[in-house]
């Protein structure tokens, strides 16, 4: 099984209550996805030559500001813009990738949970209610965010192995299914440099995604190129820096409701989700095709 | 709030009185309740499931997964639209719905009629065994998969790969068809099945479409053991 949902807000007004509606729709989908839960929000970006990391550590009692002032001592500058239980965000005066990296090859005892401009992502083990509470979701503001809750099939339960996934710079995965031919493909993926930290299977079709990106594919291109190559049942849901993106399997046999008002767009594995945001009951909604790719993306300024 | 009796009419709330007790109510109507208005269903699955009764159910809003499965002798109309499976296993009685409804609806249906007013998606009527469906808008791909008998009749277009693997259902479109299955072909439309869809249509509550304007649809025999002595038991 699994729950999927993402929130896109049209309307300024209600970016102070993504992380309120997240939580909602979050809930909803309980039963779907009892053993894990995680959100990828959008909100707050870095000023420009900054970057934005959200980092993950194994000690709960992790002292955040040591690590702040070794990303400032390396980089020049560096700010804890805020913990969420065993997570903290960092804006480093830096480029992303190089924050990313530097994090990876000096501190093994933390993970990299994002990277980019304006991306934040949270997830952990546990009931979604906990997590909501865990991670004060509510009082999140941003312009779109994305969630899920997992069913675990493929690979343990761990806060690494819940989703969402990051698949590059302000992009990140959520996925309802099961892949059948990750194995081989995460072992090609190596060989073309990208690096993965769990045996999960989702990880490998954002590995995918990160790679035909690397190599000048766009979002769009991207995806129909994982209709070919990805084996499995799969309902995506991709974040980016502007918005979301929606891809069924041909067969489409795991589930997906799209719904849009004035004030914002909406995706959920079920409409029981989509019924809790304002102005629902009168919503365009409707189920996306089969190997049809949606997107979303903030109006261009 | 709660439920409220008018006039014989019974309200159930869905958003103050749990999914099972409604159901065990439908199952067990109190004396002389014979319509039900159900509020703020919000995407509920199992509504109305199991019904064994000659009630109403209007039920007004979106259902989730599996609404009116089992349904013997009750009518539910649902205002909204409808989750994945919805009327699955139908026996008799009627499901009606506003709107549109997620894939395999009336799934194993063995009687009674599905009428949807906007569009089914994949595997409409998937192993359908006697129900009647009527589509208002198109259907997604693999319906009528296995479809052993009943018909399904579709006013706008049907997806990829319709009627895969079909025994002796009679399938009827209006609009294109994407794609047929295996062993799935096309046959002449003679006046007893335009008669059979005239009935259909009106009982579905269609009259805007001519009958005679339909293809239907069928197996060609091919791949499943048909013997023409057992062509009665259809």
């Amino acid at each position: 099984m699994c729950g999927i949902v993402g929130l896109f807000c049209k309307s300024p007004e209600l970016e102070p209550r993504l992380g309120e509606y997240l939580a909602a729709m979050l809930e909803q989908m309980s039963d779907r996805g009892p053993d894990s839960a995680g959100v990828a929000v959008y909100r707050d970006p870095a000023p420009s030559g900054s970057s934005k990391v959200t980092v993950y550590s194994f000690d709960p009692e992790m002292s955040w500001d040591a690590l702040r002032a070794e990303l400032a001592a390396r980089f020049g500058g560096a700010h804890e813009s805020g913990v969420r239980a065993n997570h903290a965000v960092f804006v480093v005066e830096g480029e992303a990738d190089e924050v990313e990296d530097w994090i990876r090859r000096h501190r093994p005892d933390v993970r990299v949970m994002s990277a980019g401009r304006a991306i934040e992502i949270y997830k952990e083990v546990g009931r979604p209610r906990a997590f909501v509470e865990q991670f004060r979701l509510g009082d999140i503001e941003g312009s779109h965010g994305l969630g899920h809750t997992r069913m675990a099939t493929e690979s343990r339960v761990t806060t690494e192995g819940s989703h969402p996934f990051s698949t590059g710079l302000d992009l990140c995965l959520v996925h309802n299914g099961s892949l059948s031919n990750h194995n081989r493909l995460r072992e090609r993926l190596r060989r073309e440099g990208i690096e993965f930290q769990t045996e999960n299977d989702t990880e490998v079709a954002a590995g995918y995604l990160a790679w035909r990106m690397r190599e000048g594919a766009s979002l769009q291109e991207a995806l129909e190129g994982a209709l070919a190559d990805l084996d499995g049942f799969y309902t995506f849901l991709v974040g980016t820096a502007d918005g979301f993106a929606v891809l069924r399997d041909p067969i489409a046999c795991k589930p997906a409701v799209l719904a849009e008002t004035d004030d914002w767009v909406a995706m959920s594995s079920e409409y029981r989700a989509i019924a809790v945001l304002p102005g629902a009951s009168g919503a365009r909604l409707w189920e996306p095709e089969p190997s049809v790719v949606y997107a979303w993306e903030k109006a261009l300024v | 709030m709660g439920t409220a009796e008018l006039a014989g009419v019974e309200v159930v709330d869905l958003a103050s009185t749990p999914l099972r007790e409604l159901n065990r109510r439908l199952h067990e109507p109190a004396d002389g309740v014979r319509t039900w208005r159900i509020l703020n269903p919000n995407g509920a699955h199992a509504v109305a499931c199991g019904l064994d009764s000659e009630i109403d159910v209007e039920i007004e809003g979106h259902v989730g997964y599996y609404c009116a499965g089992m349904n013997k002798l009750g009518t539910v109309h649902v205002h909204g639209n409808a989750g994945t499976g919805l009327a699955e296993n139908l026996m008799s009685g009627a499901v009606i719905v506003d709107g549109s409804a997620s894939q395999s609806a009336g799934a194993s249906g063995h009687g009674g009629l599905l009428v949807v007013h906007g569009d089914a998606s994949a595997r409409c009527g998937i192993s359908m065994k006697g129900i009647d469906i009527v589509v208002r808008g198109s259907v997604g791909h693999l319906s009528a998969f296995m479809a052993q008998t009943g018909r399904l009749v579709v006013c706008g277009d049907a997806g990829e790969a319709l009627g895969d693997s079909i025994y002796e259902a009679r399938l009827y479109v209006h609009g294109e068809v994407a794609g047929l299955g295996s062993d799935c072909i096309e046959k002449e439309l003679r006046d007893e099945h335009v008669a059979e869809l005239s009935e259909l249509l009106a009982r579905a509550g269609v009259d805007d479409i001519e009958p005679r304007e339909f293809r239907r649809y069928g197996s060609a025999r091919q791949l499943y053991n048909f013997k023409v002595d057992n062509a009665a038991a259809y």
